[in-house]
């Protein structure tokens, strides 16, 4: 309940950010927020406090042009509905198989899941990274939770807001598992995991000013872009 | 954490439901949350008598058949009631002039509380109010249960009207902005470095049609509430799924028009300055 009474503007402002990403590519880099439900604007903010501009993704063309997508807290169920609706489901699952780097938080983690229980049977998972969640596992609202968390490679804690998180019940062999909590049954629990190109956190980093996991997905994306980019010299 | 949920509902449509039926619908059609109650706005108008909290056991009905959060009303000042609803493990309390209020002085302390509430307000005031007792999200009060927008405009414009205003003004007139409000000048001067209310503030009171929802979002809304306007409507489930592609497609006027379409009717309806009893003018 710490940040209960910390306004919008100021929610973990005590942590100094990290200086805008500085690299030639991150000028030309195009990051996408699917921005159909929930919290698109504070990713955009985070972006924007690394120097990025985010593009805000409602429809299969604003996809074609975008190097990396975060895919955001809200409603998974929601946010699964709108993707079809929106005619966006084909497009971003091409995207996805083709290799884009992708960045979920919680409703996101599950968007990007490969196995989902306790979802809806007409939910829609994209199977980018190679794990099983499990819906509101953490609890209902009043148990959401706020906690510190050791990120590998990251340095200090990094502070996680959790708000009807999912939980991480199989991670495939593919997968890093960046972040656990401890003090579950059957062992700790994976938060923040990575495969590829394709990271995901149970928790909301988007609601703090703490950048850190947005820097590494964008560090991810300019390499992407890069060997993107070697791949087409080569060719030439 | 409070507002954090709050967050998480942000271009999205909350629906009232009065059983497991309906919020599987709310749910099929995209809805972010439902809110639990007895009757809708408009039945409560009609009725009369003393609306209160709902059964527990219709909650707990509802809270069963959907996996999406659920909302339930106390009444303003009780409580008791929020106790009960916070012991049911809702996940939001709407402390709701829709119902008959208890305290016709205080509303609920509210930080007391581990759950969130949402609180309606009309004006800049009183959402600071709200806010300063502990409210997590605030929603305009609209008139509920007349499916005629004008109110919910008119306090959408008043709050965020006078937070442009505020932003405008000198660092010495902020005392005044707080006096003239009754609000704290904390808030004031929070409002006036962010540009925005320290929490969400999302719609209530009167939407009925895709083109209500993308109006109250142009406005300014960052969710919508839908009360009566989704199941006194002549087909809730297609009215629910339409709303929801407004509020999240809102300056997509192709959109909004695809999905306003063949509709169907609308709920009827009553011109909001003619009703008997104006439940905006509850809370204080």
């Amino acid at each position: 309940m710490m940040v209960a009474d910390m306004s919008r503007a100021t929610l973990g402002a005590e942590k100094a950010d990290p200086a805008p990403v500085s690299h030639a590519l991150s000028a030309s880099l195009s990051i996408g927020v699917l921005a159909l439900q929930g919290a698109v604007r504070e990713h955009l903010g985070a972006l924007d406090r690394l120097g990025l501009r985010g593009v805000e993704v409602r429809h299969p063309d604003h996809l074609a042009g975008v190097d990396g997508l975060i895919i955001p807290g809200g409603e998974s169920t929601a946010i699964s509905m709108l993707i079809e609706s929106a005619g966006l489901r084909e497009a971003l699952a091409e995207r996805l198989d083709g290799g884009m780097p992708a960045f979920g938080t919680c409703a996101g983690m599950i968007l990007l899941a490969t196995d989902v229980a306790d979802g809806r049977p007409d939910q829609h998972f994209f199977a980018a990274i190679d794990i099983g969640v499990r819906r509101n596992a953490f609890g209902r609202q009043v148990d959401s939770f706020e906690t510190d968390l050791a990120v590998e490679g990251l340095g200090a804690p990094l502070h996680g807001v959790f708000i009807r998180a999912p939980i991480v019940e199989r991670v495939g062999p593919g997968v890093e598992v960046l972040a656990s909590l401890d003090g579950f049954e059957g062992g700790p629990r994976p938060v923040v995991c990575r495969q590829g190109r394709v990271l995901v956190a149970a928790f909301h980093p988007e609601l703090t000013t703490d950048t850190r996991l947005h820097r590494l997905f964008v560090t991810a994306v300019m390499e992407a872009k890069g060997d993107e980019g070697s791949a087409t010299a080569g060719a030439r | 954490m409070k507002r954090g949920l709050a967050e998480m509902l942000r271009g999205g449509v909350i629906m009232d439901v009065v059983d497991a039926g309906q919020a599987k619908v709310a749910e099929d059609a995209g809805a972010v949350a439902v809110m639990a109650l007895e009757r809708v706005p408009s039945d409560i108008r009609r009725d009369g008598g003393v609306a209160r909290m709902s059964d527990p056991a219709l909650i707990e009905g509802i809270k069963a058949a959907v996996t999406i959060p659920v909302m339930a009303k106390a009444r303003i000042g009780h409580f008791a009631e929020a106790q009960v609803l916070e012991a049911l493990g809702v996940d939001y309390i709407d402390e709701s002039e829709v119902l008959t209020p208890a305290d016709e002085a205080n509303h609920i302390d509210k930080w007391g509380f581990t759950v969130p509430f949402v609180c309606g307000a009309t004006n800049l005031g009183e959402a600071l109010r709200r806010i300063s007792e502990g409210a997590g999200m605030i929603r305009s009060k609209g008139e509920a249960g007349t499916g005629d927008i004008k109110e919910a405009v008119r306090h959408l414009r008043e709050i965020l009207g006078d937070i442009r205003r505020i932003t405008q003004a000198d660092p010495a007139e902020r005392y005044a902005w707080a006096k003239n409000l009754q609000a704290p000048v904390g808030l004031v001067t929070e409002i006036a470095e962010t540009g925005r209310l320290p929490v969400p503030l999302f719609c209530a009171g009167g939407i009925a049609t895709p083109a209500d929802a993308a109006l109250v979002m142009q406005l300014g809304a960052e969710a919508a509430f839908v009360g009566s306007g989704i199941f006194k409507s002549s087909d809730p489930a297609r009215f629910a799924r339409a709303i929801v592609e407004a509020t999240t497609h809102y300056r997509d006027a192709q959109i909004v028009a695809k999905v306003s379409r063949g509709l169907g009717e609308a709920m009827r309806g009553e011109d909001a300055r003619t009703v008997e009893t104006r439940l905006a003018d509850r809370g204080w």
